[in-house]
């Protein structure tokens, strides 16, 4: 028993000398971020010498986002508004800090943590957030929040909502005109309301440009899961579409490589997807997540920041559809600028719901 | 006494040692991250038990740990896996509000225990289930509890989208969550009681956590079930023969494992979020509870003090990710102490059987 005790003892003593022998290194990167600052700042000089206000400018302000349970490297709505906080940081030099939730029941805990952080605002990525958000709002009336695709009721909330109905009635419309089965497909991530906001809107655009196109839509039941994109993608296929559209985070990345592979085209959502691949990715339903968090952070900074909704539709160009890849005919770009002329001025409402889209006539424009 | 102690030492040490070898070993991945250590695991202690309302969040966080912690440990103990916690913790919750929805206009007094014990009774069924199977027909548990945690994520996000939907009961709009609990069917929380607890969302239900706990080591240790339940897991033919019955205690096991998984359900609805959402995803807590049962030795005690090291981990990565230290590292050093852990079990197989080997009893 001794015998064991004391080797017990040599190997914590180890450890220990473990510790004492690592704490050293670890205390030079400890002093480093001190001076990396200082670092980066000489280098920023060197590039933007002329403008050396630019350093007095800098507003000292701390901006953190929670993301959803999808985290950063979702390629969809996290990294878009963490790309809203990445301009304002380097427009107004802003520090941004982000905390991801592991799982929904995060989402009040990790909303308090900011709040009882004294940040100067903090974004809730998601719907989800919806309830949470409305009881942290009231336990810290003088912290201010935002959430992105919902409404709070709440003077210190700033309600970032999109009309992803009339980005996706534009690519609608472009699918309607490219489909030479007459068959189009749609994948949802998840069936509630927000994805049959753009379900709705696409299949309204389907119908305006080719009242004989039937859509397909189904739901993966996941925003991550690429094979089952891919699944449901390849049985679209099989059925007859030759045009895909997605709205299911990364579920579209499947589908875009089931495009690639069988050769029909897929329609990227929220940011141009055409880098994926340029050959298979028709155009792209654009969601500024983005234009959205810099926005209200912008008024923030300035001082104006308001409460309420702030709707991003296509009148100003928060929503709308991309084509970077240039795949698109000259017809299909002037049909589609026609309908999204007529929608920015209000000539007509684009359906978001079941019963909107049955209700639905498209309009003589 | 002194026997006491030794055992209590040699049960202690390796999972002591398991732990700090993983922040050893996790510091690694903070440099590799550009950050220092002490400023990551500064933070780290800093945000989970930094101030009394921290502390608060990270007992929040322990709770659910606990429930799913005690249930892989309780399975273990009559010598089964059951990884099923994750649905079990589910269709605890999604039981709880469904109880809650219809038995509303009961006080608050009846109400509360009424949907908790419903949410550790769906738990149970769920649990019971491949219980009964593995008793009956000799299907192995692990295939059916894991394939019962997709059932149960599915069942409830269709729950939570038809049936539940506050546009069906209520008539509001469609929701992407369920109706909420009524105000009275909620768990008191800790600073509507201790201000001290400022912001925090604590709950009484770590109360239930622990009590549960303590429950759980008497019923294992100090009754006849507790007995039975130890020798069908040491050896079921052996107990048999012993007049044990197996296939009663197989499925009575996993029913209350399942039921401590969904009582854990239970109380994050009834104490939290009150409500359930459409997940496209498990809620990982039955996962990261085998974790905690197998850091806590399969024992309840054990489980108590692993939970709180999971939940300090996991509230004060949120600290760390304030100081931009990605919140992975922290899912490397919990899977680092998992893999010493289990490593400990290899080294102690491995002792056995040489000392046995060089006393000849291997023949």
């Amino acid at each position: 028993m001794s015998k064991k005790i004391i080797s017990l003892l040599l190997v914590a003593m180890m450890v220990m000398a473990m510790f004492a022998g690592c704490s050293k290194p670890a205390a030079e990167p400890a002093t480093e971020p001190a001076a990396e600052p200082a670092a980066e700042a000489t280098t920023e000089d060197a590039t933007a010498e002329e403008a050396p206000a630019e350093d007095t400018a800098k507003v000292d302000m701390v901006m953190g986002m929670i993301t959803d349970t999808g985290g950063l490297g979702d390629q969809s709505f996290n990294d878009s508004g963490w790309m809203g906080l990445e301009r304002l940081e380097a427009e107004y030099g802003i520090e941004r800090k982000v905390l991801e939730s592991e799982s929904a029941d995060d989402y009040g805990p990790n909303l308090t943590s900011f709040a009882e952080a004294e940040v100067d605002i903090v974004y809730g990525v998601g719907f989800l957030f919806n309830e949470s958000m409305a009881a942290a709002a009231a336990q810290f009336p003088n912290q201010k929040f935002a959430i992105i695709d919902s409404v709070v009721e709440a003077d210190n909330v700033a309600s970032i909502t999109f009309a992803e109905n009339e980005g996706s009635f534009l690519v609608g419309v472009i699918a309607g005109m490219t489909t030479e089965t007459n068959k189009v497909g749609f994948i949802g991530g998840m069936k509630f309301p927000l994805i049959e906001k753009f379900e709705y809107g696409f299949k309204a655009g389907v119908k305006a440009a080719n009242p004989d196109a039937e859509v397909i839509s189904n739901y993966a039941d996941s925003f991550e899961d690429a094979a089952k994109g891919k699944e449901i993608a390849t049985v679209q296929h099989q059925q007859g579409a030759d045009v895909i559209f997605h709205a299911a985070g990364g579920v579209g990345i499947g589908l875009i490589q089931a495009a690639e592979e069988q050769g029909f085209w897929a329609i990227g959502v929220d940011q141009d997807q055409s880098h994926i691949s340029p050959e298979r990715v028709l155009c792209s339903m654009i969601k500024r997540v983005d234009e959205g968090v810099y926005q209200v952070g912008q008024s923030v900074i300035d001082g104006n920041f308001e409460g309420g909704v702030h709707l991003f539709s296509i009148a100003n160009e928060g929503v709308g559809y991309s084509d970077n890849a240039g795949n698109l005919t000259e017809e299909q770009v002037a049909a589609a600028e026609k309908w999204k002329a007529a929608i920015a001025t209000g000539a007509f409402v684009v359906p978001q719901t079941e019963a909107e889209f049955n209700a639905f006539e498209v309009p003589e424009i | 006494m002194k026997k006491k102690i030794n055992y209590l030492l040699e049960n202690v040490k390796y999972p002591l040692l398991a732990i700090a070898l993983a922040f050893l070993i996790g510091s690694i991945f903070v440099i590799l991250t550009d950050n220092s250590p002490i400023v990551a695991y500064s933070a780290l202690l800093d945000g989970s038990l930094g101030n009394i309302p921290k502390f608060g969040e990270t007992l929040l966080k322990t709770t659910p740990l606990i429930m799913t912690g005690l249930a892989v440990a309780f399975a273990f103990r009559s010598g089964l896996f059951n990884i099923g916690g994750e649905g079990q913790y589910l269709v605890g919750a999604i039981s709880t509000v469904t109880a809650a929805w219809v038995l509303q206009d009961l006080p608050g007094f009846i109400l509360i225990p009424i949907i908790l014990l419903a949410g550790a009774f769906g738990g149970a069924i769920w649990g019971g289930v491949p219980g009964f199977l593995k008793a009956k027909l000799g299907v192995h548990e692990v295939i059916v509890s894991i394939m019962l945690n997709y059932i149960a994520l599915f069942l409830t996000n269709f729950l939570v989208r038809v049936t539940l939907n506050p546009s069906t009961l209520q008539g509001t709009e469609q929701k992407a969550y369920s109706v909420m609990i009524p105000e009275h069917a909620r768990l008191l929380k800790f600073n509507e009681f201790m201000p001290v607890f400022g912001y925090s969302s604590l709950h009484v239900g770590i109360l239930i956590a622990i009590a549960c706990a303590v429950g759980i080591w008497f019923l294992l240790f100090k009754t006849t079930i507790g007995y039975e339940i130890r020798s069908v897991g040491h050896n079921p033919y052996a107990s048999e023969y012993g007049g044990i019955s197996i296939s009663k205690n197989i499925i009575l096991s996993m029913m209350i494992s399942g039921g401590l998984a969904g009582l854990g359900g239970a109380m994050t609805i009834a104490g939290l979020t009150f409500k359930v959402d459409q997940s496209s995803g498990l809620p990982g807590y039955g996962f990261t509870g085998i974790a905690v049962a197998l850091v806590g030795k399969n024992h309840p005690l054990g489980v108590l003090a692993s939970a709180l090291l999971f939940g300090i981990m996991s509230n004060g990565s949120r600290k760390m990710q304030f100081e931009g230290i990605p919140k992975e590292v922290v899912g490397i050093i919990q899977g680092i102490i998992i893999i010493f852990i289990a490593g400990e079990a290899m080294l102690k197989f491995m002792t056995t059987r040489k000392k046995k080997e060089e006393k000849g009893e291997v023949a």
